[in-house]
């Protein structure tokens, strides 16, 4: 029966004619193979000058977006703690006192908001989980560090800096 | 005289010394290199423009790495066996011709340190005396993967230096002279021993390899079997030394090559171009290194090419192929030299 790879050989054992024997020929092919790749298009990317770019749906560090008048969106809902299957989120909520209006959305915020990094797998499941549109993972790559716990990023580091909208309108 | 003669061969000496550890220092380079290229990948370039600066960084690392003598070593042979290693390589290149004669105002001065009349001779001894130094080394060190790297040089050492003192007996047959300047003269413009000697060269630059201990016959050091074969216990600046005269080794031989086989300084048309003799001088040494570096890159080219031989393959080359071979060279060159001399002169 004939395999279904079909990719069976029938290897001949017969002892080296002479040409094979005086290896020279195969020696000459075998410089010709390497003198063809010496002259090869080589294909390193010489990464600290040169980068290559991400792909659009890379997905990097995480950061907590801001509304159109700078006020945090976030409403500390838990849907990505909850939906996250490294369980890399907490957060602890609280509510927003009177005056703080122009800096939180809902009534309710995120007092804190903490992802672990190293549980983190970047699989994106919080930023479709999330129904204000508070977080995304557009940022760059997490950077290595010593100590575990500063592995740990809080507020300072995932809300997204104020801008001001009418300067970027333009 | 006496003074001027010595002061001309001595700066001649500090010349060719630097130069051939300059040589040897960017032989690391450029084997890197090489091999990078060779396998789709750039090599080292992060030190300096190219990596330029790689082999300086190499060697100060060498000198600031912990110097360990292992306690079961002989001391004495331990430390002797790397020095053995780099001054035979050092002194072989002592009879190589660099060029020809160099007229500035009356002085004539000959770009080649000793014209001795038995150069092959010195050489023959030189090579044979650079396996002490892996060997003492290998033994000294009380390793096993150690001695067994030394033994393997010695023994592959005294293989191949058989057939190619045979293969040289057939090239002095043709030239008729044991003097490597009147060898290298004798080749003027496109006369080279190549033409006449094609086997005998392929059989030189086989043994060639195998006394560099250079991929395919690399069996000495053979990483993937005796970790670093004779040099397993060396460290630091030691095994710097023993890397060194690896690839001095190389230059040495790739010199010896182009100058017994490949005319050495001679150049094609070197006469014919109205040239001033300093000229052809200059050129012609120019023209040597370019030989040089040629073979210098084939050795590399064959390292990244061929895997190592099995020890067996390796003697069975040896004295049962190379070895006929050779015998086979020396009397068909017998029986042609008397047959274009009887019937076509």
């Amino acid at each position: 029966m004939e395999s279904l790879s079909n990719r069976k050989k029938v290897i001949e054992q017969r002892p080296m004619n002479f040409w094979e024997r005086i290896y020279l020929p195969a020696i000459a092919r075998g410089l010709s193979i390497t003198i063809k790749h010496f002259f090869k298009k080589i294909p390193t990317v010489k990464y600290p000058e040169q980068i290559r770019p991400y792909s659009k749906n890379f997905r990097g560090q995480h950061s907590l977006k801001r509304d159109e008048l700078g006020r945090e969106r976030c409403t500390a809902c838990g849907l990505c703690a909850l939906s996250c299957p490294a369980e890399a989120i907490t957060m602890t909520s609280a509510e927003r006192k009177k005056g703080e209006e122009e800096l939180y959305r809902e009534e309710k915020y995120a007092s804190v908001y903490e992802i672990n990094m190293l549980r983190c797998i970047f699989c994106g499941l919080c930023e479709e989980a999330c129904p204000k549109e508070a977080i995304y993972l557009d940022g760059p790559h997490v950077t290595a560090d010593y100590l575990r716990k500063d592995f740990i990023y809080g507020k300072d580091k995932l809300v997204e800096p104020k801008f001001d909208i009418t300067k970027l309108a333009q | 005289m006496e003074v001027a003669f010595i002061l001309e061969k001595l700066i001649l000496v500090v010349i060719i010394f630097v130069i051939t550890l300059v040589i040897a220092m960017y032989s690391t380079l450029a084997e890197r290199k090489i091999a990078g290229f060779m396998q789709d990948r750039y090599g080292p370039d992060r030190a300096g423009i190219f990596g330029l600066l790689q082999p300086l960084c190499d060697g100060g690392k060498f000198f600031f790495k912990e110097e360990i003598i292992p306690a079961g070593a002989h001391k004495t042979l331990f430390v002797i066996g790397p020095v053995i290693a780099i001054i035979t390589a050092c002194i072989s290149s002592a009879v190589i011709p660099w060029g020809q004669n160099l007229t500035i105002g009356d002085q004539v001065i000959t770009l080649q340190v000793a014209d001795v009349n038995i150069g092959v001779l010195y050489i023959f001894g030189v090579i044979a005396l650079g396996v002490y130094g892996i060997m003492l080394g290998g033994w000294a060190s009380n390793n096993k993967f150690s001695l067994m790297g030394a033994i393997r040089a010695a023994s592959q050492s005294i293989s191949y230096e058989i057939p190619m003192g045979l293969s040289l007996i057939a090239l002095l047959m043709v030239t008729g002279n044991l003097s490597i300047g009147d060898i290298v003269a004798n080749q003027s413009g496109f006369n080279w021993n190549i033409w006449v000697q094609p086997l005998g060269f392929l059989i030189f630059i086989v043994c060639a390899f195998a006394e560099c201990n250079r991929v395919p016959f690399d069996l000495p050091e053979c990483e993937t079997e005796l970790v670093g074969g004779y040099h397993t216990e060396y460290s630091s600046m030691k095994l710097g030394l023993y890397m060194f005269s690896e690839y001095i080794n190389m230059f040495v031989s790739s010199a010896l090559m182009a100058a017994l086989y490949f005319g050495g300084y001679n150049f094609p048309f070197m006469y014919d171009l109205g040239l001033s003799e300093n000229w052809i001088t200059i050129i012609g040494t120019l023209v040597f290194f370019l030989k040089i570096f040629g073979f210098i890159f084939f050795f590399m080219w064959i390292r990244w090419t061929l895997p190592r031989f099995r020890y067996d393959q390796l003697m069975n080359l040896g004295w049962k192929m190379l070895i006929p071979l050779a015998i086979a060279n020396i009397v068909l060159t017998g029986i042609i030299t008397i047959v274009v001399d009887t019937y076509f002169k």
